[in-house]
């Protein structure tokens, strides 16, 4: 699949790669969409998500499960704030499940996992946790640890059994997979393409991670998201008399 | 973990430390030194108790739901869950259990999140949110802290399966009066408690009931 063609040309505003293991922050304004293309096979990304006017309001794990009765993320799905509005919209996805449970790995795990790998001996091949990642890409906007809430990780798949035991499943996203969110509220994104923490991979191969931004067409009432459950429309009027 | 693992506790009320019934929809703070066992009581049966857990020498560190279910590879907490916190250290572990499931997914109710799970003209009903945030006003400056030190918090004695599908569920509580659950603390620990002011929700049949909270000295 081209993960460009469903972006007209008129409508890109920009590009970027990052690198595996690494992490990026930006702004997403209301009416802007951001495709994230898995350009390897198998990339984990760790998000979160903050209203940038006021960035106490942040993405709330808890909220976007149970207002929508789910324990993963894909089409049709909302990452709903913890002030009950709709911070983005996953309006297109090729991989059918992403990851709100698993969290992020730190510093700690990643070396007792994989070896300790210095930026001395292995220049940027050296390994980077999520948690650290996180943490920089926040420090840039004033914000911190305590700022560090439960995060999605796009891309990733973790299943629970009956006795609510969690299993990694390997080879849920290829490459050339991607997802589009459409943001519904002036954003900062923040991300980690870090390994996911229960990845059972004993190497530290984290792959790369494509951003492209274009302005969204505006949800109409017969938005796929919005429409997705009950509890949606309310999020999406919630979200839409902040902007009135 | 996270099969149903009942486990009694041998603690005599008449020796703890400390013993309050907490009405519903009240918040709680309190301190736990570290090596104190904190036992919570769901008096009347499926009653929701908000609750997270903070480092007393610094806040900052705190309850993390996502490590804790991780590190534990289980998203229930029952009998020998270790309770993580988001610096990778033990806060508390959970020593006995007569319920035997309790949910971290799930988080607090708040008005905001009330009106789009239920309705618009929900949003005046009390909530755990404005029970930690009060919580919070009345001695929260004690600790430096603020809303922003609120994460996704334990929810004891609630019942939310994670389905193999990837749904989650809002069942019929596995709880009934006089269950509770008991946890000793690995560190000096801040205990802040919303106990679940919800009538929307048929979890608790509509109708939110006392906590007995107690305390005992290592």
């Amino acid at each position: 699949m081209n993960a460009t063609t469903s972006i007209a040309p008129g409508r890109l505003l920009w590009e970027e790669t990052v690198h595996g293991g690494g992490h990026w922050s930006g702004v997403l304004r209301r009416g802007t969409a951001l495709r994230l293309v898995d350009l390897d096979g198998g990339v984990n990304v760790a998000a979160l998500f903050y209203n940038q006017e006021e960035k106490l309001e942040r993405y709330n794990m808890a909220d976007t499960l149970k207002a929508q009765h789910t324990a993963h993320l894909t089409r049709g799905f909302v990452c709903y704030s913890d002030m009950g509005r709709v911070l983005c919209s996953i309006v297109a996805d090729t991989v059918g499940w992403h990851d709100p449970i698993g969290g992020v790995a730190d510093n700690k795990d990643i070396v007792a996992k994989y070896g300790e790998h210095r930026f001395q001996e292995h220049r940027n091949e050296m390994t980077r946790s999520g948690r650290e990642g996180l943490l920089i890409e926040l420090g840039k906007w004033g914000l911190g640890a305590r700022d560090l809430v439960a995060n999605v990780n796009f891309f990733s798949k973790v299943v629970a059994d009956e006795a609510g035991a969690l299993r990694f499943q390997p080879g849920n996203s290829k490459a050339g997979d991607y997802l589009d969110l459409r943001f519904e509220m002036n954003t900062l994104v923040a991300l980690s393409t870090a390994p996911h923490p229960l990845d059972p991979g004993s190497q530290y191969a984290p792959g790369r991670l494509q951003l492209i931004a274009w302005r969204a067409e505006a949800p109409g009432e017969d938005d796929y998201c919005r429409n997705f459950r009950p509890e949606n429309r309310r999020g999406f009027y919630n979200t839409e008399i902040l902007f009135r | 973990m996270g099969a149903n693992t009942i486990q009694p506790s041998n603690l005599d009320p008449a020796t703890a430390v400390y013993d309050f019934t907490l009405p519903a929809g009240e918040p709680w703070m309190h301190e736990i030194k570290r090596g104190q066992t904190l036992r919570i009581v769901d008096l009347e049966g499926n009653q929701a108790v908000d609750t997270l857990f903070f480092g007393a020498r610094d806040p900052a560190e705190r309850y993390s739901a996502q490590d804790t279910v991780r590190r534990q590879g289980n998203v229930y907490l029952t009998t020998g869950s270790a309770l993580m916190s988001n610096e990778g250290n033990v806060m508390l572990r959970i020593v006995a259990d007569t319920c035997g499931r309790h949910d971290t997914l799930g988080g607090a109710c708040a008005a905001e999140s009330n009106t789009v799970r239920y309705a618009l003209d929900k949003k005046h009903m009390h909530n755990c949110r404005d029970n930690f945030l009060t919580a919070l006003a009345r001695w929260g400056h004690r600790y430096g802290m603020t809303k922003r030190d609120i994460p996704a918090n334990i929810n004891f004695f609630m019942n939310v399966p994670v389905t193999g599908s990837g749904g989650l569920t809002f069942e019929d509580g596995v709880s009934a009066p006089g269950k509770y659950v008991e946890m000793r603390a690995e560190m000096d620990v801040i205990a802040l408690i919303s106990n679940c002011p919800q009538l929307n929700n048929p979890c608790n049949a509509y109708n939110p009931t006392p906590i007995r909270l107690l305390v005992w000295d290592a």
